[in-house]
């Protein structure tokens, strides 16, 4: 007794296969609009259907996270995270797997084992949403990932002379990002000198002064000095306000001034730069 | 036990540490880098940690130290190479290494000694 | 990767659980500087255990919370234990040579902190970190 809460039900699958996966894939099919080709969906639904009637006969009844359905869970996870990154509904992702109920009842008919298979797919059914719902929070993930990475230019102004042009709320997680950013592009570069400038900075509270200190100690660390520019009269007030001790950091009004600044520690002479290069 | 080599370049001494440290390998460099500095007469020391991958508070107070003493000794101390993530590390565990001269690598290290008249006299 | 419990009874000891948790935070896949909190967490806590605790042991184990994936390493030995844990986690008190920063700062260095402790029962430091 291999699998007797299914009866022959397996059997009976196996012998209408062509049936049950043709209906099987015209319910998907409609569902998905023709968003992913036939054939695709063929070959993706004949290897879950088989895996999983092979899953079936071979579990002795056991529940769906039994090693018996490794098979039919990883081609599963396949499917949603397929799915998920191709940007379908959790509908459409669920009814892939939901519909093979459907086509089962009518093309092999419905008996009293009809209802253990049921509970078999409305189990995968589960398991599929949470796969998608895993890889859609990784998109996502990713994409604020991304978005940080690309909100934090690090630009180089002459050879030696790094600036990072802050624009936009600066919160913890940002903050973060950005000085290890500016810290390896110092590296990267081999740049002694990194201008921060916060013109494009609405506001700043203590965290975010904070963070800027500390990148700033750690440039230090490294070998590298920074040059705060562009800090805007409420900015500074804020500072202030707050008792945050800037020390001996240098910070100037403007970015062309943090520039000179930095020329003029390395030892840059910029009339002869311009002479040389034709300006 | 495995010493740390100190190389002598000129006037100044290098010490390039490229082991994963133990607490008494830097210990015995402690009393090694104050032997050849008076034995060498050497005037400026680089210490590089490119390839550490961490720094922690005893290691922070070994550098911290070592400059100390070499000041003691008439030479100066810079050190060299420490990674973003060691820095930002640092930092955070609340050690600033105050008086310590950092560079970004080991050639800039030697022009800031060099500048501050460690081998010019 | 299972559980990896390693003891601390040499110099040499702290470095292998400095490796140990290294290796568990990139399986973790941890940021490079997350990493190196943790590593350096790890560290600081290896030789108090060594320092003050007389020896005893690390274990080095992954987590997982959801999505997010962490490693946690637990520090214990069956030494005098600690009489003041506030005075203890403050920054630059010290019983021994350091410079008062091991307990607290790595303290600030993970994101989970746990300490059980009681003069002459030995102490048990826990800490997690994170994936960002």
């Amino acid at each position: 007794m291999t699998s007797e809460p299914f009866g022959d039900l397996i059997d009976r699958c196996r012998a209408a296969e062509e049936d049950l996966v043709r209906r099987w894939r015209a319910d998907v099919a409609a569902s998905l609009r023709g968003r992913v080709s036939e054939i695709e969906l063929d070959k993706e639904l004949r290897e879950i259907l088989d895996a999983l009637l092979s899953a079936v006969s071979a579990s002795d009844g056991a529940d769906t996270r039994s090693s018996a359905y490794g098979e039919v869970r990883a081609l599963l996870v396949d499917l949603s995270r397929a799915r998920a990154l191709q940007g379908f509904s959790p509908r459409e992702t669920a009814i892939s797997v939901f519909a093979l109920k459907k086509a089962v009842r009518d093309s092999v008919g419905v008996g009293p084992e009809f209802v253990a298979f049921s509970d078999v797919i409305d189990e995968l059914g589960l398991f599929t949403f949470e796969t998608y719902a895993k890889a859609r929070e990784e998109v996502i993930t990713n994409q604020a990932e991304q978005l940080l990475e690309l909100a934090t230019p690090v630009v180089k102004l002459w050879q030696g002379v790094v600036a990072l042009p802050l624009v936009g709320t600066l919160d913890s997680a940002r903050a973060q990002v950005v000085m290890e950013k500016l810290l390896q592009t110092l590296v990267d570069t081999g740049s002694e000198y990194a201008i921060i400038d916060i013109t494009g900075v609405p506001a700043v509270d203590t965290q975010v002064a904070q963070h800027l200190l500390k990148t700033i100690v750690a440039a230090r660390l490294m070998g590298a000095e920074c040059i705060i520019s562009g800090i805007r009269p409420q900015i500074a007030q804020t500072i202030v306000a707050l008792g945050i001790e800037f020390g001996d950091i240098a910070t100037k009004a403007t970015l062309a001034d943090a520039l000179l600044l930095a020329l003029g520690r390395i030892g840059v002479d910029v009339t002869a730069e311009m002479t040389k290069r034709g300006l | 036990m495995e010493r740390l080599p100190i190389l002598k370049i000129g006037q100044m001494l290098l010490v390039s540490i490229q082991v994963d440290l133990r607490d008494d390998m830097v210990v015995a460099l402690q009393e090694d880098l104050a032997d050849r500095i008076v034995e060498t007469g050497a005037r400026g020391v680089v210490i590089d940690i490119t390839a550490l991958d961490i720094v922690d508070s005893f290691t922070g107070r070994m550098l911290a130290t070592m400059a100390a003493l070499s000041r003691v000794l008439d030479a100066d101390t810079v050190v060299v190479g420490m990674r973003p993530a060691v820095a930002i590390t640092l930092v955070e565990l609340g050690l600033s290494l105050d008086g310590i001269k950092t560079a970004l690598d080991v050639e800039r290290g030697m022009r800031l000694l060099s500048l501050a008249g460690g081998t010019a006299r | 990767m299972t559980a990896q419990e390693l003891p601390i009874s040499g110099d040499a000891d702290v470095v292998r659980v400095r490796q140990a948790v290294r290796a568990a935070a990139v399986e973790a896949k941890l940021s490079l500087v997350d990493q190196t909190k943790l590593v350096t967490a790890a560290s600081e806590l290896a030789r108090n255990t060594l320092t003050y605790g007389g020896g005893g042991g690390a274990l080095v184990e992954q987590v997982q919370n959801g999505l997010r994936k962490g490693v946690k390493a637990v520090f214990h030995d069956k030494g005098p234990g600690i009489a003041d844990v506030a005075q203890a986690l403050t920054d630059g008190f010290t019983s021994g040579s350091g410079m008062g920063l091991g307990l607290g700062g790595a303290r600030r260095l993970v994101d989970e902190f746990a300490i059980d402790t009681a003069p002459g029962d030995g102490t048990t430091v826990t800490v997690v970190k994170w994936a960002r």
